[in-house]
């Protein structure tokens, strides 16, 4: 589904990502794990097309496809999900009316008619209902005077409702109490299927406690410095990072 | 900006004008040139009475003293006023029984313009009267109306069927002595809509006019009157269109509001004349003077705008809240693209106690636009207990544009409260990163904040307008984004 | 007073008292300041005395203020003055180095001053010989006489004043104090011209006390002229406390280079007419600049705050925050604009300003105005006007405190928020005791002197 090739990656100017590879699979749950400055959220940032991010070396295929040229829109559009680690506010945009915008567009993009009223409304209160998002945030601005914990779930509401085959959570456990963490791994969960497939970008290892991955790669100063299954992120938990800067 | 959005902001700012086309008809016009006797033919063609010549010769012989206003953040060329036509109309018979003996072509051009004037086909609950090139070609729903002793008919109508009124009430908010424009359109105006509701009547339907500019070289200067008596209720809607021209055209409107004990009028009106080019080549000058007259206790006025059109525009829709409990409210999203300028805003004036103004406006800035607010709010020493919340907002898009805010506060009273507020922003490369994440392409992001920003305003717009001028706005700034 | 002298008979009375003094102006004057009197004077003749007409003094009648005839001090008089027995503005505990102006001429200090080798302060007129190179580098340079009367006709007059210079790394460690007193036996035309140099990573912090010392009407034109060159530092702060017949018109011009900070705060106590005007030019980068201001005016007293802010470079900070308290028949007026060039992107701009009528005759101006040509800017303002707040008054009340005192520690809150920004805390807390006395009417005299004029 997912394979990057010994990615290199420039933010002004700077090399943040030096040889990336990453292979993921249908059905798999990877987790990207390492400390502040890593480079994680600029490897999620790179997958889901952001501007400020510069390929200099190596490529990200997706589907068969190589990412380079294609514009954020059509990566979503194509199943790619980034969950923001800062979502972003936009005033005086409702919820309801983002979502049904981003969903009609998606579904113009498959040749499909817009969603009709009734059954918009009807995925909206089940994918509510899945990830405890309180009905009265839908017609607020999005992500406006949202708590933490709100956005965070906001987050996976909107993963719910349009269903991508990618999904790549970038911290999206950072800032929560531990009910409201286990309502994401939660929904994390009820969404997989055997076609699609996530990646968890996480600081600590208390997700995946709930969240059970299949893969853990560790990233520091820009290089996957090791890959493993989930015992990585026990060791890693119980180590530190510290112990990964003495093994490097 | 990255390259790809500024592609799109070259492919959608040169978007083009829907509503640009010319309907090949036949008119009445005079001779470029304004004097004298320019002003009695006018008349002469309406049949007007003696005292609306006078008011006329008057107010012509004052502008001829007057200089065009500088004060605002403009850059208006020279207007040569003698290259003027001041009158044409679209050649009818003389009188209209049915909608069978108007010109086909005429009624084709507002149903091209989206207004239906077959009253079947109309939507419910909407009057219309038809203004091209300052006729009034037709006015619907005129009998229905008439039941509830609702007056809705062209102005030059007014002034032969009900001098009285218009005798009391012409001029009476907007005197001649006004300003440069005000002068100009007392002298000229042609026609315009005037509109009477009686005591006591909540007009069922929402009444509007439509303007529409079509012949070349020819200045718009209509009128428009209404009168709310003691418990009334109206709500007027006013829209605009024009050709596509290489030359710049005038429209310099008056529209004058009284409104009496208990009656409230809320006037909206989407202009979307025609902006001029990307290169800022042709469009409408737009100087208007609108304001309303807050005469009896417990009125209220309310201006809703929707500015995108026009390649100048220079106008302050007030209030002159002079009854006690007064409210007056200014809602208005304006849009300059391309190389168009507008200095807009309100006056409120506070005369009366415990009167209450609202002023919101959202400025949006793309392009080489120059987008100006300009507000005074003036409470007066009688006025007790003034209220006044303003929030003014500017959005800008790319970095050859300019918002400005002008506002001027004066108060006499110390127990007013008034509270002012203005925030500048721009549409952030995040939130469009955001949408676009979620498949929604930079375009459709675009319209999408746009709206959200202008959502306060176009929240009190009536139904039908909201929607037009949603998609006017997206219309108007599609790709703009900086 | 119906019969106003009008506009246009105060400018040639000006003129002709310029006329009549010209000789001797020039003899007592070094030629660095007498040569830009000529333009000066064309430029007076031409401009006047702002009118209403005049955008920028829509709400100042000027005029108003300048009725009656006044003399012009040509020389310092031959008295010598110690500040301590005729002033004590100078606070005890407050280790400040004092300078003293008498109608605007140079007194000097008590004490020999403790500044760091190399920095100047003198008299405007000595450093104008003394100093050719940096006078004629600055004076009169950012002070542009072709667009405000008053300016041009500070320039014309100009005899005397302070002069300012710190070469490089030069730090004050103790602030300056400039007592500005006025005291004549007729009234008087009263022209105070300042420059400041400061050089690159120097830091001073100067406090201006302006006092009227007898009941005479004065007209007082000062003018400060302020260059801060790369990462300097200057505080201004000026405590204004004048009669009520006095008119003071105090524009001041700031030039700002890369990564340098102005902070200013005026506090208006006390005058019939006080008018601010604060130019401030961002010319490079990494700027800052926060102006403050404070006014507590009654009777037919006017204030008037003017500021236009420029930023005309990049990545600049501005706040404005100004603030009035009106009684009785007193007039105020905030006259502010930000204005942000094509190139001036990242820019932060704020401005902010309250008032409170305290009686239905006061009246209060405000415009605050923007004017942006930049896209990536952060600019903002706010302006209101209203009474003490009543539910906080009935708050306070239900706690058994009395509505007087309740009233008292509002409007007291109200003007800390100026306060409270003033780096110095000696001086803080004297500016604060002031405001409280003034709040308290026991300040309806211009405090402190032993003068105890009526008006």
């Amino acid at each position: 589904m997912l394979e990057i090739k010994n990615l290199h990656v420039n933010i002004e100017g700077k090399e943040i990502l030096k040889g990336i590879d990453l292979h993921v699979r249908a059905g798999e749950i990877h987790a990207i794990m390492g400390p502040n400055g890593s480079g994680k959220s600029t490897l999620a940032s790179a997958i889901a097309g952001k501007d400020i991010v510069e390929i200099t070396e190596g490529e990200i295929n997706y589907m068969g496809e190589n990412l380079k040229d294609m514009n954020p829109e059509d990566r979503a559009r194509k199943g790619l999900f980034l969950g923001f680690q800062y979502p972003v506010e936009i005033p005086g945009v409702s919820l309801v009316n983002f979502m049904k915008t981003a969903i009609n567009e998606n579904r113009k993009f498959k040749g499909l008619e817009p969603i009709s009223a009734s059954e918009f409304l009807k995925m909206m209160n089940e994918k509510q209902e899945l990830v405890g998002l309180h009905a009265k945030l839908t017609s607020r601005s999005v992500n406006e005077g949202f708590s933490g914990g709100e956005k965070k779930r906001n987050e996976i509401f909107q993963m719910a409702m349009l269903e991508p085959l990618l999904a790549i959570l970038d911290e999206t456990d950072s800032g929560l109490d531990i009910d409201a963490m286990k309502i994401v791994a939660n929904g994390v969960n009820k969404l997989k299927r055997s076609y699609n497939a996530t990646i968890l970008i996480t600081h600590y290892q208390r997700l995946l406690d709930y969240v059970i991955p299949d893969f853990v790669h560790v990233l520091y100063k820009g290089r996957i410095v090791r890959s493993g299954e989930k015992e990585l992120a026990q060791e890693l938990e119980e180590k530190g990072y510290e112990w990964i800067e003495e093994e490097v | 900006m990255n390259a790809s959005q500024d592609k799109l902001l070259a492919k959608v700012t040169q978007a083009d004008y829907k509503y640009g086309f010319y309907t090949d008809i036949e008119t009445d016009a005079f001779a470029k040139g304004l004097n004298e006797d320019v002003v009695r033919q006018i008349s002469g063609k309406k049949n007007e009475p003696g005292f609306m010549l006078d008011f006329r010769l008057k107010a012509y012989s004052h502008w001829k003293t007057m200089k065009m206003p500088e004060w605002a953040h403009l850059t208006i060329p020279e207007i040569d006023y003698q290259d003027i036509i001041y009158y044409a109309a679209p050649l009818q018979k003389p009188t209209l029984g049915s909608l069978d003996e108007v010109d086909p072509e005429l009624l084709r051009t507002f149903e091209k313009l989206g207004i239906p004037l077959e009253e079947q086909k109309l939507l419910s609950g909407v009057a219309v009267d038809a203004v091209m090139d300052s006729i009034s070609v037709k006015t619907t729903f005129k009998e229905t109306l008439a039941e509830l002793g609702v007056i809705f008919c062209p102005m030059s109508e007014a002034i032969r069927e009900y001098p009285d009124l218009a005798k009391k009430y012409i001029g009476s908010v907007v005197p001649y002595t006004d300003n440069f424009f005000a002068a100009l359109n007392s002298a000229v105006f042609s026609d315009g809509s005037f509109c009477y509701i009686p005591k006591g009547v909540r007009c069922p339907m929402e009444l509007s006019t439509y303007f529409r500019i079509n012949m070349a070289n020819t200045g718009q200067f209509e009128r428009t009157l209404i009168i709310a008596e003691d418990d009334s209720y109206v709500s007027y809607l006013e829209g605009c269109t024009a050709p596509v021209r290489d030359n710049n055209q005038l429209h310099a409107a008056v529209v004058e509001i009284v409104v009496l004990d208990n009656a409230e009028v809320k006037y909206s009106t989407v202009q979307n004349w025609y902006p001029g080019d990307k290169n800022g080549k042709g469009g409408i000058y737009n100087f208007v003077t609108k304001r309303g007259l807050c005469k009896g206790d417990h009125s209220k006025i309310s201006w809703n705008q929707v500015e995108t059109g026009s390649a100048i525009t220079w106008k302050y829709p007030s209030c002159i809240l002079k009854g006690n409990h007064t409210t007056g409210e200014f809602y208005s999203v304006a849009i300059t693209n391309n190389y168009q300028q507008a200095d807009t805003g309100t006056k409120m004036i506070h005369i009366g106690k415990n009167s209450r103004s609202t002023i919101i406006s959202k400025g949006i800035s793309a392009g080489h636009g120059q987008n100006s607010f300009r507000s005074l709010v003036k409470v007066l020493k009688t006025a007790d207990n003034v209220r006044n919340f303003t929030q003014c907002d500017s959005l800008l898009m790319g970095d050859q544009c300019g918002a400005h805010t002008f506002p001027y506060i004066e108060v006499e009273n110390d127990s007013a409260v008034l509270e002012h507020e203005a925030t500048t922003s721009r549409i952030g490369e995040d939130q469009i990163f955001y949408c676009n994440q979620r498949g929604i392409d930079t375009e459709n992001a675009i319209g999408l904040i746009i709206n959200g920003y202008a959502r306060e305003v176009l929240n009190k717009l009536p139904m039908e307008f909201a929607v037009e001028a949603q998609k006017l706005l997206q219309i108007s700034l599609e790709g703009s984004v900086g | 007073m119906n019969l106003l002298t009008s506009v246009t008979e105060i400018k040639q009375q000006i003129i002709e008292q310029f006329e009549k003094h010209a000789d001797e102006l020039y003899n007592g004057t070094g030629n660095r300041i007498n040569r830009f009197r000529k333009q000066a004077l064309d430029d007076f003749n031409r401009l006047g005395i702002p009118t209403a007409k005049n955008e920028n003094y829509r709400y100042t009648p000027v005029d108003r203020f300048l009725q009656g005839s006044y003399d012009l001090d040509l020389k310092a008089n031959p008295f010598r003055i110690e500040p301590e027995d005729v002033f004590k503005c100078n606070i005890p505990e407050l280790d400040t180095d004092v300078l003293l102006f008498l109608n605007g001429f140079y007194y000097g200090s008590g004490r020999p001053l403790n500044v760091p080798d190399g920095v100047v302060i003198c008299s405007l007129n000595e450093a104008s010989e003394r100093h050719p190179d940096i006078f004629q580098a600055h004076y009169s340079k950012y002070a542009s006489t072709s667009e405000d009367g008053l300016v041009a006709m500070n320039t014309l007059f100009a005899r005397d004043g302070i002069f300012i210079y710190l070469p490089d790394d030069a730090v004050l460690r103790r602030p300056l104090q400039i007592i500005n007193l006025s005291h004549s036996f007729n009234n008087l035309r009263i022209t105070r011209r300042n420059l400041v140099v400061a050089g690159k990573n120097t830091a001073a912090s100067l406090v201006i006390c302006d006092h009227t010392l007898c009941e005479q009407s004065y007209h007082i034109n000062s003018l400060t002229e302020i260059v801060l060159d790369d990462h300097s530092h200057i505080d201004y702060t000026r405590i204004q406390n004048e009669n009520n017949l006095s008119a003071q018109i105090n524009n001041v011009f700031v030039n700002q280079q890369s990564g340098s900070l102005f902070n200013s705060h005026i506090i208006t106590l006390h005058a019939g007419l006080s008018r601010n005007n604060f130019y401030v030019n961002l010319m490079a980068p990494f700027c800052e600049s926060n102006l403050y201001g404070l006014f507590l005016c009654d009777r037919k007293q006017h204030v008037a705050n003017y500021t236009l802010m420029n930023h005309d470079s990049p990545d600049c900070l501005s706040n404005q925050l100004f603030k009035g308290i009106l009684d009785d028949e007193a007039t105020g007026t905030f006259n502010g604009k930000i204005h942000v060039r094509k190139d001036a992107q990242k820019t932060r701009a704020y401005q902010r300003n309250n008032n409170i009528l305290l009686s239905s005759a006061s009246k209060m101006n405000s415009k605050p105005h923007l004017e942006i040509y930049a896209d990536d800017v952060k600019c903002s303002h706010g302006a209101t006007t209203g009474q003490l707040d009543n539910e906080a008054l009935f708050y306070a009340r239900t706690r058994g405190i009395s509505e007087k005192e309740a009233r008292h520690l509002l409007m007291y809150a109200f003007a800390n928020e100026i306060v409270s920004e003033i780096s110095v805390d000696i001086l803080r807390e004297r500016i604060i005791e002031m405001i409280d006395k003034r709040l308290r009417g026991e300040l309806s005299r211009c405090n402190n002197c032993d003068i105890h004029c009526t008006s």
